[in-house]
């Protein structure tokens, strides 16, 4: 079974974010980047079902950006993907979904990938809208969501996580597309011994040139903060004081101090 | 401007989360047409054109026949735009219209400005004001942005059927984990977040819980990482909660965190980022390490 999984490199969403030049979104200085939370659980669902399936199973790992993401393709493969494609493209932040989910689609099409894993959505994005386009343009199933997932190498028995908790189980046929949702499982941490071993496996480099054929459908027109800043206290200083300053707040704002 | 709205039906209920579509609509100025995979028995209450398809036949969820429901009305009604509720029935079908329609998504709006819609980024740190650049658009709205308007009246009924099979097969819903603990009697609640950083501090969060007389509350990832027993969460998959006092310690302040807490009388946010959306809800922000100020706070309180 061949599968394939799509990630993103993200910042950390607890940096500062500050809006570059062209004022459409973050600028890159200063960020740490890391591998999207939502796809980790996309990973760590890849990696078991090829440990499931044995050498009946290859797993592909995809991100498209600047070179940076090379650092997430290599945490991918650490944690037991086979192989990685890295789609250069110094503009990736900037493209919206449609396009991104183009250059995947163009990417997957004719490769004959069973089963395509992604987040449900990126931290920093959040748009929830790439993994389902892909398949749309590759005319596969797909369901979104997903906090149970197992696999018999012909149907995937999905549970979709709904509001309130509840949960809807779906049934598909491959090949498949399926979006993860936090908490799918428990995303391993790449050991030493296998982050030596994933230097060894295949990084393939594709310009984005060669898969991007699509212009925007959406355009950015401002990156901001909010406007509306909260009507609250903020209080800053030494511990003591504010533990004394805290307990004054609570007792004159609430009825459970007394 | 016309506005199909796409309703939501679970469980054989029409969701009142519908009526935030029509709110959506209003402040838009569009004129709209709903269409619904539900039953007679459940109309929503607004005068104007009901796309009914059958959820007996077409099932609850079976994203493929719907899109093509969709599709179908959007044809017939000659809309600009087609509009759904950022939900886990939402956010899996628009992007599938926006494919079959070749339209511009954008996801999870707050906001409607002049320029295009706002919507956030950033774990609600940042927003960004975005335009569709195709003639029609598909829009998701982010659940409680808007106000529910239910205008009255019933609708004049468009039957809807479509042909066709479909990839997968729904086969049925799985009731939530029974809650080992109601959260919404408690007068106090204080939450451990993600910055707390280890299962360890666990019992540092419970000790300020216990010394206010409440209860412990947890965030998602504290949650899903087996720190806390779900039970504890508080969220849009979690519990929705109100009480006298809530303390937010070192949680960030995403949006499904703030739906299930926001309406709590008095919220005190302990997060060493001055930045964190948690401060648009609070109305205290202390800026502090929590694994110093907490300790220190409930030692003051044992005194
Ligand atoms: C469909 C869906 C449903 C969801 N449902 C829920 C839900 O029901 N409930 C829920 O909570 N989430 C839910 N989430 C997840 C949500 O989007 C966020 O990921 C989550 O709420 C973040 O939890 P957090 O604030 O604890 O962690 P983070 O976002 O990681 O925030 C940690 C915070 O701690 C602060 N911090 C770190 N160290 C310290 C320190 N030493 N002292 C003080 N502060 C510190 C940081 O500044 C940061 O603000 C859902 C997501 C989706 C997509």
């Amino acid at each position: 079974m061949k599968i394939l999984v799509c990630i993103k490199q993200v910042p950390d969403l607890e940096s500062r974010f500050k809006p570059n030049g062209s004022k459409l979104w973050y600028d890159e200085a200063d960020l740490a980047f890391r591998m999207n939370e939502y796809d980790e659980y996309a990973v760590e669902q890849a990696v078991r079902l090829r440990e499931q399936l044995g050498d009946a199973a290859d797993v592909t790992v995809l991100s498209i950006g600047p070179d940076r993401v090379g650092e997430a393709l290599k945490k991918a493969m650490a944690m037991g993907c086979d192989r990685a494609v890295h789609i250069a493209d110094p503009d990736a932040l900037l493209r919206d979904p449609w396009q991104i989910a183009s250059i995947i689609a163009s990417f997957a099409g004719g490769r004959g990938f069973d089963l395509i894993f992604t987040g449900m959505q990126s931290q920093d994005r959040g748009s929830a809208q790439v993994g389902v386009l892909v398949a749309e343009l590759l005319g596969i199933s797909c369901s979104t969501t997903l906090v149970g997932f197992a696999c018999d190498g012909e149907y995937v028995i999905a549970k979709r996580e709904l509001e309130g908790g509840i949960k809807g189980v779906v049934k598909l046929r491959l090949p498949a597309l399926v979006t993860c949702q936090l908490g799918l499982n428990v995303p391993r941490y790449p050991t030493l011994p296998n982050i030596m071993k994933a230097k060894r496996k295949e990084l393939l480099v594709i310009p984005v040139a060669e898969l991007l054929a699509t212009g925007p459908v959406a355009a950015t027109v401002s990156f901001h903060p909010p406007m509306r800043k909260g009507s609250g206290m903020v209080l800053e200083g030494d511990v003591s004081t504010l533990v004394e300053q805290v307990i004054g707040i609570l007792k004159e704002k609430t009825a459970v101090l007394r | 401007m016309k506005a199909l709205l796409v309703g939501e039906y679970r469980e054989g209920n029409l969701l009142d989360t519908t009526y935030e579509l029509f709110g959506f609509a209003d402040q838009l100025g569009a004129e709209t047409a709903l269409l619904l995979v539900g039953s007679d028995s459940r109309l929503p209450a607004w005068v104007g054109t009901l796309y009914l398809a059958d959820a007996a036949q077409y099932g609850e969820y079976n994203p493929e026949l719907h899109t093509q429901l969709v599709l179908e009305a959007v044809a017939r009604e000659s809309a600009d735009c087609v509009v759904f509720l950022h939900s886990s029935y939402g956010w899996d079908l628009a992007p599938r219209v926006a494919a079959g329609l070749k339209a511009a998504q954008v996801s999870e709006i707050i906001g409607i400005r002049e320029e295009g819609f706002e919507v956030g980024c950033c774990n609600g740190k940042m927003r960004r004001t975005v335009k569709p650049a195709t003639p029609s658009c598909v829009l998701t709205i982010q659940a409680g942005a808007f106000p529910q308007l239910q205008p009255g009246g019933s609708p004049t009924i468009i039957r809807m059927e479509t042909a066709g099979s479909s990839s997968l097969e729904f086969m049925g819903y799985e009731p939530a984990e029974a809650k080992e603990l109601n959260l919404t009697r408690a007068e106090v609640i204080v939450t451990a977040g993600r910055g707390i950083g280890k299962k360890e501090n666990v019992p540092l969060i419970a000790a300020l819980a216990k010394a206010l007389g409440g209860e412990l509350g947890a965030s998602r990832p504290v949650v899903d990482a087996g720190w806390v027993p779900h039970g504890h969460q508080v969220g849009t998959t979690g519990q929705s909660v109100s009480p006298k006092l809530y303390v937010a310690c070192g949680v960030s302040g995403a949006i499904q965190h703030l739906a299930g807490m926001k309406k709590s009388e008095f919220i005190l946010a302990i997060n060493k980022d001055k930045e964190a959306p948690i401060g648009e809800v609070a109305d205290l922000l202390v800026v502090a390490d929590l694994l110093q100020f907490v300790p220190a706070l409930t030692a003051r309180l044992a005194k």
